[in-house]
C-alpha cells in the first residue's frame, strides 16, 4: 500500500524546507505519494460586511487558483519532476485542524511542516498552528526548523 | 462651486442662529415642509392610520398577524427548529469541503448589524415610557412571532438569488417575487419587485439614513451641548462616502466587528445591573406579566401597552420588511431552508433578548415613578406617558437607566448608539443599492449614482429636522412590508415544500452533522 505523507505548504522557504525534508522521507519509503497541502487561514466566525458576503465565492475562488498557481502546483511540479508521486490540496480554515482533517481523510502516515519564523506578540496572543498541530494531531508530526 | 461647497451653505444656511438669512432659510425649509407633507401626507397617514377608534396603527397589525400565519402554517417551526438552527449556526452541519464560503454565523451577524441598533435602545425606552413594563411582554410575544416572519423571507432571498458567472451574488426579495411568481404562474411578481424596489431606495435613503443620521447627532448634542446638524452630517457622509465610494473598506470592516462587541458589552452591561439588583428580578418579571394584561396605571392601558410592544418589536426588529433578506442571500449552503432556520434567530436575538434586556434595566432602576401608596405609576402631567425621574424619555430614558447603576455608561452607550447608527447606514446603503441595481441594472455608472445620493441624503438628514420626508420615508420602510408579506402568502408553498423535503431527510438520517 501507498505510504502518504503530508505536506503543509505557507507559501515562504520555511515551507520549501518542509517539502524538501518530506521528499527526502519519500525515497527512503519508495513507494509514497505526497499530499502537498495549502491553507487558506479562514473563519467562519469572523465578521463580514454585506459586500464581503456577495463577493466570498468569487475571492475564494481566486484565493484557491492563486494558491495552487504560485505555491502548490510548483511544488508538486519539483517533487513529480524528480521522480516522485505528489498531489495538491488547498484547503481554506484553521491550518492546525485542516492539516490533521486532511491527515485522517488521506489515512496518512505523517504530516511534515517547517517551523513558521512568526512570534512575538501574535503568538503569545493566538497561539502557533505548528504548536497547535503537534499538540492535537492524530498521527505523527514531523517540525523541520 | 462644487457640491460640498454649496452643501456646506445649504447646512449653514439652515444652521444660522439668527438673522434675516436663518429667516428666510427657516421660511424655505417650511415651504419644502409644507410642500412634501402635502404631496406624501395621504400615503404616510396612510401607511400608518390607526385602526378606526384606536390609536393602533393597521401596518403593525399586517406584520403582526403575517408572523401569525406564518407561525401557524409552519407549525410552530421556530420552537421545532430553535436547537437545529444553533447547531446550523455553531457549523455541525456546514461542509468542511466548502469551508471558505460565506457561513451561516457570518449571514447572520451581517444581517443583524442592520437590525440591532437604535430601536433596542431608544425604542424600547419608548414602549416602556409609555406602555409601562407589560409593553416587554408583548413586544416579547411579537419577537417570537416574527421568527416565522424572517424563516420565510430569508429561505426564499436564498433559494431565488441570482448567482452571477463570476462567483458573485445577489438576492432579496425583489428577485423571490419575480422569479417564484413565475414558478407558480401568477402574475404580478415584476410589478411586485419593482414596487418592494421602490419602497426600498425610498427606506434606504430615510429611515436608513436620514433618519440615523439624524438621532445620532441629537444623540452626541445631548453629549458634548449644542451644535449645527450639518457638522455631525458632514462627518458622517464623509465616512460613510470613503466606505462605500472610496471603497475604503478597512472602516466597513472596523465597523462591522465592533458592533458586536458593542452589542455584547451592552448585554453585558444590562445583565451586571441585573445581576446587581437580583432581589427585583423577580419582580420586573412579575410587573412585565401583570402590566401586560391589566396595563394599570400606564398611559392608555392595556391597549397602550399592548400597541407599544408589537409597534417596538416591529420596527427593531424589520420581521417581513424584506431588508434583512437580502444579506442573508448571500449564504453559501445547498439547502436554502438552512439560512431560514438561522435566520429566525435574528428576531429572539435582537427583540427578545436585547430588548428584553433594555426593558429589565428601565424597569429595575427605579426610573419610572411609581407611586408609593398605589403601587401604580405616575402619568406625566400630559397624561401620554408614566412620568420619569429626570422627566426623560427615548434614548435619554435607557441611558439615565443605565447611568443609575454605572456612571459613566451613558458615554459608552453615546459611542454604541453612533457606532450603531454607522452600521445600520452601511447596511441600509447597501439593501438601497441592490434594490436600485435591480431597477437601473449592475454597472459602475449607476452604483455611483445611488452611492452619491445616499451620502447627500446623510448630511440632509442630519442638518434639517425634515420631519414630513422623514415620515416618508419611514412610511416606505413599512411599504416594503406591505408588499413583501403580500407576496410571502403566495409563496409560503415553496418554503413548506422545502421545510418537508428537508425535515423529512433529516429525519431520515439522509442530512447528518459532519464530525467535529
Amino acid at each position: 500500500m501507498t505510504t502518504k505523507l503530508v505536506v503543509g505548504l505557507d507559501g515562504h522557504a520555511s515551507g520549501e524546507r518542509a517539502l524538501a525534508h518530506a521528499s527526502r522521507l519519500a525515497e527512503l519509503i519508495g513507494d509514497c505519494e505526497l499530499v502537498v497541502t495549502y491553507v487558506v487561514e479562514w473563519s467562519p466566525f469572523s465578521f463580514q460586511t454585506a459586500e464581503e458576503n456577495e463577493q466570498r465565492h468569487k475571492r475564494r475562488e481566486e484565493e484557491i487558483e492563486t494558491a495552487l498557481e504560485r505555491v502548490v502546483n510548483p511544488a508538486v511540479k519539483k517533487v513529480t519532476d524528480a521522480g516522485l508521486k505528489a498531489r495538491g490540496v488547498v484547503r481554506h480554515g484553521d491550518v492546525a485542524d485542516t492539516l490533521i482533517a486532511i491527515s485522517k481523510d488521506e489515512n496518512a502516515e505523517q504530516i511534515v511542516v517547517a517551523r513558521t519564523s512568526e512570534g512575538g506578540f501574535a503568538q503569545r496572543l493566538f497561539g502557533s498552528s505548528t504548536s497547535n498541530l503537534v499538540m492535537s494531531s492524530t498521527v505523527p508530526v514531523t517540525v523541520v526548523s | 462651486m462644487n457640491y460640498t461647497q454649496k452643501a456646506f451653505l445649504a447646512a449653514a444656511a439652515i444652521a444660522a442662529p439668527a438673522g434675516a438669512m436663518a429667516q428666510e432659510a427657516a421660511s424655505l425649509d417650511q415651504k419644502v415642509n409644507e410642500a412634501f407633507a402635502s404631496a406624501t401626507g395621504p400615503f404616510v397617514n396612510l401607511i400608518f392610520a390607526p385602526f378606526p377608534g384606536t390609536t393602533f396603527p393597521w401596518i403593525v397589525m399586517w406584520l403582526v398577524v403575517g408572523a401569525s400565519i406564518f407561525t401557524l402554517y409552519f407549525g410552530f417551526v421556530q420552537f421545532r427548529y430553535f436547537g437545529h438552527a444553533i447547531k446550523l449556526v455553531k457549523g455541525d452541519y456546514a461542509d468542511p469541503n466548502d469551508a471558505g464560503e460565506v457561513s451561516h454565523f457570518q449571514a447572520l451577524t451581517t444581517a443583524l448589524s442592520g437590525t440591532v441598533g437604535l430601536g433596542n435602545i431608544a425604542g424600547v425606552a419608548v414602549a416602556v415610557g409609555i406602555g409601562g413594563p407589560g409593553a416587554t411582554f408583548w413586544m416579547i410575544l411579537a419577537g417570537l412571532l416574527g421568527m416565522a416572519s424572517k424563516f420565510t423571507e430569508c429561505t426564499l432571498a436564498v433559494k431565488y438569488r441570482n448567482e452571477y458567472p463570476d462567483g458573485t451574488v445577489s438576492g432579496g426579495p425583489m428577485y423571490y417575487m419575480k422569479k417564484g411568481f413565475a414558478e407558480l404562474g401568477l402574475p404580478g411578481g415584476g410589478f411586485l419587485a419593482i414596487m418592494f424596489s421602490i419602497f426600498c431606495i425610498l427606506g434606504a435613503l430615510g429611515g436608513g439614513n436620514m433618519f440615523q443620521a439624524n438621532q445620532a447627532h441629537a444623540q452626541i448634542a445631548g453629549i458634548v451641548g449644542d451644535y449645527p446638524g450639518w457638522i455631525t452630517g458632514l462627518v458622517f457622509a464623509g465616512v460613510v462616502f470613503a466606505v462605500i465610494i472610496g471603497g475604503i473598506k478597512s472602516i466597513a470592516n472596523v465597523t462591522e466587528k465592533v458592533v458586536p462587541f458593542m452589542g455584547i458589552l451592552y448585554v453585558g452591561a444590562s445583565l451586571i445591573i441585573i445581576l446587581m439588583n437580583y432581589d427585583q428580578i423577580g419582580a420586573a418579571f412579575g410587573a412585565i406579566f401583570a402590566g401586560a394584561f391589566t396595563g394599570l396605571g400606564v398611559a392608555g392601558g392595556l391597549v397602550g401597552a399592548l400597541i407599544q410592544g408589537f409597534k417596538r418589536a416591529a420596527f427593531s426588529n424589520e420581521a417581513g420588511v424584506g431588508s434583512a433578506a437580502i444579506a442573508h442571500a448571500a449564504v453559501r449552503t445547498k439547502e436554502p431552508i438552512t439560512e431560514g432556520f438561522v435566520s429566525l434567530l435574528e428576531p429572539l436575538i435582537d427583540t427578545v433578548v436585547i430588548c428584553t434586556m433594555t426593558a429589565l434595566v428601565i424597569t429595575i432602576s427605579g426610573q419610572l415613578i411609581v407611586n408609593p401608596e398605589t403601587g401604580l405609576f405616575v402619568l406625566n402631567e400630559a397624561g401620554t406617558a408614566i412620568a420619569t425621574v429626570g422627566d426623560t424619555s427615548g434614548v435619554a430614558l435607557t441611558s439615565a437607566a443605565f447611568g443609575s447603576a454605572i456612571s459613566w455608561f451613558p458615554y459608552v452607550l453615546a459611542i454604541a448608539v453612533v457606532l450603531f447608527a454607522f452600521s445600520t447606514m452601511i447596511s441600509w446603503s447597501y439593501y438601497g443599492l441592490k434594490a436600485w441595481t435591480y431597477l437601473f441594472g449592475e454597472g459602475k455608472t449607476s452604483e455611483l449614482i445611488f452611492k452619491v445620493i445616499f451620502c447627500v441624503f446623510i448630511v440632509i438628514g442630519a442638518a434639517a429636522n425634515l420631519g414630513p420626508v422623514i415620515d416618508f420615508s419611514d412610511a416606505a420602510i413599512f411599504s416594503m412590508a406591505v408588499v413583501n408579506i403580500f407576496a410571502l402568502y403566495f409563496l409560503m408553498k415553496l418554503v413548506r415544500r422545502e421545510l418537508n423535503s428537508y425535515t423529512g431527510r433529516l429525519k431520515s438520517g439522509e442530512i447528518q452533522a459532519y464530525a467535529h
